[in-house]
């Protein structure tokens, strides 16, 4: 059924830092990478080669520049993908009960194999989280690397998603946000972790640090040069030149 | 959002034949031998016509009948299968009509009730989601139902009711528009919010995050055609309003004006369900700084 959990668990999820991202792509290029294989249908590219290449991506790095009231503006790198809503809109709107909500761990999931590929869901998520597979005719999602996460023939540093894995920064955190012990429940506290779009009333799983407050300087750095005096033959010269 | 051809067809002639069959079933047209056949056949092939139209647009369409399964949450669900269910309940009175059983209306008039209810669950479909605010407001489920009530009234209906309920139907239409318009405002998502960077100032683009199409922007951030939304609003007035009135008011004859009126309803209609997509901004578009 596609009724939500009363509650989860667990509250897996991420932190994502907005500070740290330097908007390499990484965990987009990860993300698909993993995904290309293993779980569910692999994300298809259309014409890859081609003149109008397009594909399916559960991660998404934008970019934006922010411009303070005073100042200079900034830019900001924002990965988007499924936030693991514990009012998740996409899965209560699905009509076969292809998506659901976990109550162990809350991760939201697609049964591909029921899904009737409406897009209703998509429709109903206000971040964009999904995309209709163009070859497979179902919705992909970001599965926080379920089958990473638990899996046992790998690593221990590997349970975690492609996209944590791989993230040369460090900007990406994964971990129990019910455990208010956990680190990403603690970054978030200390860093006022945010939601996206509040309003929705999706109440996401995933928390957004927001940039540190960039440091400003009081004076220009080239302005000490102009100060410099010169002496010698040097300064005879200048106030020569300086009389013609 | 993307104005797909198969979910126009199927809203515009499925309400059309929703409301048709529940001024059959409530007896307000009581046809008797072939002619019941053939409006009780006109009504069927128009609802089930858009049921079968909505299937096109699905990725997975060998599998639409599991949409029925999940009608405690979902009111895509829902609108199947009341849909289903109505058609059943109002059969045994097509039946009757067409060979002169003499059964009990009874059924007609429930399966009427279940007819304007099937035409609500298909608004809600769009009218729930928060996503996209000009759908997100009971003029939706009201401009849906004014649509089913007059273009069943225009095939059911003395002229001068009929008359009246298209009239209904422009002023909820123009109402949809003039509340519509102002939605997206209203609800006050922006950049800023989508990003959470109102935090630390006021974010624009900087990079878009693909050069290439996808999905979203397929499927959410549609904009062609915008640009003529108010030649299109005046068309389908036009057909979906004046005409049918002017048809229904001055032409002679019983099955003249309902024909004229049904077809201009018919290309009014498919216009102004177009724009009610194509206009329709969903607020995913904010992070691409398109709506």
């Amino acid at each position: 059924m596609t009724c939500l959990p009363a509650r989860t668990d667990k509250k897996l999820g991420l932190a994502i830092d907005l500070d740290t991202c330097v908007g390499c792509n990484a965990c987009v290029t990860a993300c698909k990478g993993w995904n290309d294989q293993g779980y569910g249908a692999p994300l298809s590219d259309q014409e890859p080669y081609g003149a109008h290449p397009s594909g399916t991506f559960l991660n998404r790095v934008h970019s934006y520049q922010v411009a303070p009231d005073q100042g200079a503006a900034q830019v900001v790198s924002f990965p988007r993908s499924c936030l693991h809503c514990d009012n998740a809109p996409c899965v209560t709107v699905c009509p076969t009960g292809a998506s659901y909500k976990r109550s162990e761990d809350g991760i939201v999931l697609v049964n591909e194999d029921i899904c009737i590929g409406c897009g209703l869901c998509a429709w109903a998520c206000p971040y964009g989280a999904r995309e209709m597979d163009q070859a497979a005719g179902v919705m992909k999602k970001c599965t926080l690397c379920v089958d990473r996460i638990y899996n046992e023939a790998l690593p221990e540093e590997d349970r975690v998603p492609a996209c944590v894995r791989t993230c040369p920064t460090g900007a990406r955190h994964f971990g129990d946000f019910a455990d208010p012990g956990s680190k990403v429940s603690q970054l978030a506290a200390r860093r006022g972790g945010y939601d996206l779009m509040p309003d929705m009333g999706t109440k996401p799983t995933n928390k957004y640090l927001p940039p540190r407050p960039k440091d400003r300087l009081d004076t220009a750095p080239l302005t000490p040069l102009l100060d410099i005096r010169a002496t010698g033959f040097a300064g005879w010269l200048d106030r020569m030149l300086e009389k013609f | 959002m993307h104005p797909a051809p198969s979910v126009i067809v199927f809203t515009v002639l499925s309400g059309l034949g929703f409301g048709f069959l529940a001024f059959l079933g409530a007896a307000f047209v009581q046809p008797a031998g072939w002619t019941a056949f053939l409006l009780w056949g006109l009504g069927y092939a128009l609802a089930v016509g858009g049921l079968l139209a909505s299937t096109f647009h699905l990725g997975n369409p060998q599998r639409a009948w599991r949409a029925m399964s999940q009608w405690r949450t979902s009111w895509l669900s829902r609108e199947g299968v009341m849909a289903i269910a109505t058609l059943l309940m109002l059969a045994p009175v097509a039946l009757s009509d067409w060979l002169g059983l003499g059964w009990s209306r009874l059924p007609g008039v429930i399966g009427a009730i279940m007819a304007l209810v099937t035409v609500f669950t298909t608004s809600m479909i769009y009218a729930q989601l928060k996503t996209v605010p000009r759908w997100n407001h009971w003029v939706t489920p009201a401009m849906f139902l004014c649509f089913a009530l007059a273009g069943g009234a225009i095939l059911a209906l003395p002229r001068w009711p009929a008359l009246a309920l298209v009239v209904v139907m422009g002023l909820a239409l123009v109402l949809s528009w003039s509340i519509g318009d102002r939605r997206f405002a209203e609800v006050g998502q922006t950049m800023g919010k989508a990003t959470g960077l109102d935090r630390i100032g006021k974010p624009s683009i900087f990079d878009p995050a693909h050069t290439a199409g996808n999905y979203l922007l397929h499927e959410m951030i549609h904009i062609v055609g915008r640009k003529h939304v108010a030649r299109l609003r005046v068309l389908a007035l036009i057909f979906a309003v004046v005409l049918p009135a002017l048809a229904l008011a001055l032409l002679p004859g019983a099955v003249l004006p309902r024909a004229v009126a049904a077809v201009a309803y018919l290309i009014g209609a498919f216009a102004a369900r177009w724009l009610f997509f194509a206009q329709a901004e969903h607020v995913v578009g904010l992070y691409y700084g398109k709506r």
